[in-house]
């Protein structure tokens, strides 16, 4: 009834050749042929290539942007490595530093007490041997003084003396010996 | 454009005049100027008559109006997207001109067949991409001066819902088998009793897809012009040049809407095939 209706408001007088509505054979034979040649050839010539760029275009942006990625990937993973490197090497320079520190340390720790240890001997042996000398020269006087005192004891024997004369003899070299 | 629209306007106007001559009064130039025939006007430089084919089988087969204005669209957009496929030859990236295509013809892939076929959608894409810059061409073709709108012919957008149809159905066999296919369209879950009902309603249903695409075609072409046809003949009717320049003024509106329509339209017919194939393929949604 719908279709009639727009028929009827859509129809004009027979000379103007049928209406709106009026489906004509042959057109419809030549669109069909029209569009199906359309087809075939746009197929051929226009959307297979045209979509096959297209795709290769994608496949070529998205392939770029997956390298750009690992390659940012990679980028970061020396990076890391190269600061972990550093990090690590820092570390050991420290480590070599405190070391060679605290080896100095105990060197010239050692140094210090082998110095004190030495100079303490040469003291002790410097003490020695003046105990020594002190001895020795000690025991030479002793020596000398016995041999003064059998030299005089000769004297006086060999002059004959008396009592007082020996005693003021013996006194008079004691109390040079007192004064030596 | 709104040269172009003048120009057109000009070309109404003689047309009109010629008309009006012969037989004042009635509505008889606007329904010459818009349906199809077999005389090509180029007012006031003459006019073309078609040739006289033989007829074959009770069918007229000489080649009108709108089969002249269809093969020129046709040729025209062969032309077009030969040379843009020839651009993708220098360079993977286009310029200017085959960019703008590429922006359409992307929109199509993109827009149109991927989210409503999905899968399958590159076996559809070549078929969508040729009857939307087909209708669209066509489309932009009916809006330059002497020519004529192919697609405000049922018997063209017809033809067109067909091919949409035979695709759908094909798709549709193709995708679930011919049985299975035929089982889908109705609803799963329907009583038995019901069966008698559904089967002619699916079967209608399956029918008045394409025919909504014909009708909506055709009207929505053939609205715009006959508007400017109207408005233009009302100075005319009146008989006063004083109405011109709102006739003129509707009528560049009513044209520069037109330009909207004819785009607008290609999306439609196209969006809609490819919703329909995407509901043959996918009978489970």
């Amino acid at each position: 009834m719908f279709l009639g209706m727009i028929y009827s408001i859509l129809a004009v007088e027979p000379e103007a050749s049928g209406s709106l509505l009026d489906i004509n054979p042959g057109l419809i034979i030549w669109t069909a042929i029209t569009f199906i040649a359309l087809i075939i050839i746009l197929k051929k010539v226009a959307w297979k290539p045209i979509l096959e760029a297209l795709d290769q275009r994608e496949g070529a942006i998205r392939e770029s942007l997956e390298k750009a990625e690992k390659a940012k990937d990679e980028a970061q993973k020396v990076l890391d490595q190269n600061q972990a490197n550093l990090n690590k090497a820092e570390e050991e320079s420290r480590k070599i530093i405190e070391q060679s520190r605290s080896y100095a340390e105990k060197l010239k720790e050692q140094m210090l007490l082998e110095t004190k240890q030495q100079s303490r001997k040469l003291l002790e042996d410097a003490t020695a041997e003046i105990e020594r000398k002190k001895d020795e020269a000690f025991n030479e006087l002793k020596n000398q003084i016995a041999e003064i005192a059998i030299n005089a004891a000769e004297k006086i024997l060999n002059e004959n003396l008396n009592k007082e004369t020996q005693k003021k003899i013996v006194d008079k070299y004691i109390g040079e010996i007192t004064k030596n | 454009m709104t040269g172009i629209a003048v120009l057109d306007t000009l070309k109404v106007v003689t047309d009109t005049l010629s008309h009006t001559a012969a037989k004042s009064g009635d509505s008889g130039w606007i329904m010459h100027h818009v349906m199809d025939g077999k005389t090509i006007d180029f007012a006031p430089f003459g006019e073309f008559h078609v040739p006289q084919l033989p007829i074959i089988f009770g069918i007229d087969i000489t080649p009108t109006k709108h089969v002249f204005f269809m093969w020129l669209a046709a040729i025209i957009l062969i032309a077009v997207m030969t040379f843009v496929a020839r651009s993708y030859k220098k360079s993977l990236i286009p310029k200017k001109f085959a960019n703008f295509f590429e922006i359409i013809i992307v929109f199509v892939r993109d827009e149109i067949a991927k989210p409503t076929i999905g899968n399958s959608y590159e076996k559809f894409t070549p078929y969508l991409l040729s009857v939307f810059f087909f209708i669209l061409f066509g489309n932009f073709l009916g809006l330059l001066p002497y020519s004529s709108t192919f697609t405000s012919n049922i018997g063209i957008t017809a033809t067109l819902a067909v091919f949409t149809f035979v695709m759908t159905q094909f798709g549709g066999i193709r995708q679930n088998g011919f049985f299975h296919y035929w089982k889908g369209l109705i609803p799963h879950g329907i009583p038995v009793w019901l069966l008698p009902l559904m089967i002619p309603v699916e079967f209608l249903g399956l029918l008045t897809k394409p025919f909504a695409l014909a009708i909506r075609l055709f009207a929505n072409m053939l609205a715009g012009h006959t508007v400017i046809l109207a408005l233009i003949g009302l100075i005319f009717f009146m008989k006063t040049i004083f109405v011109a320049p709102v006739s003129v003024g509707f009528a560049l509106f009513i044209y520069l809407l037109e330009i909207l329509v004819a785009l607008v339209q290609a999306y439609v017919f196209t969006m809609l095939s490819s919703l329909f194939i995407g509901m043959a393929v996918h009978q489970d949604h």
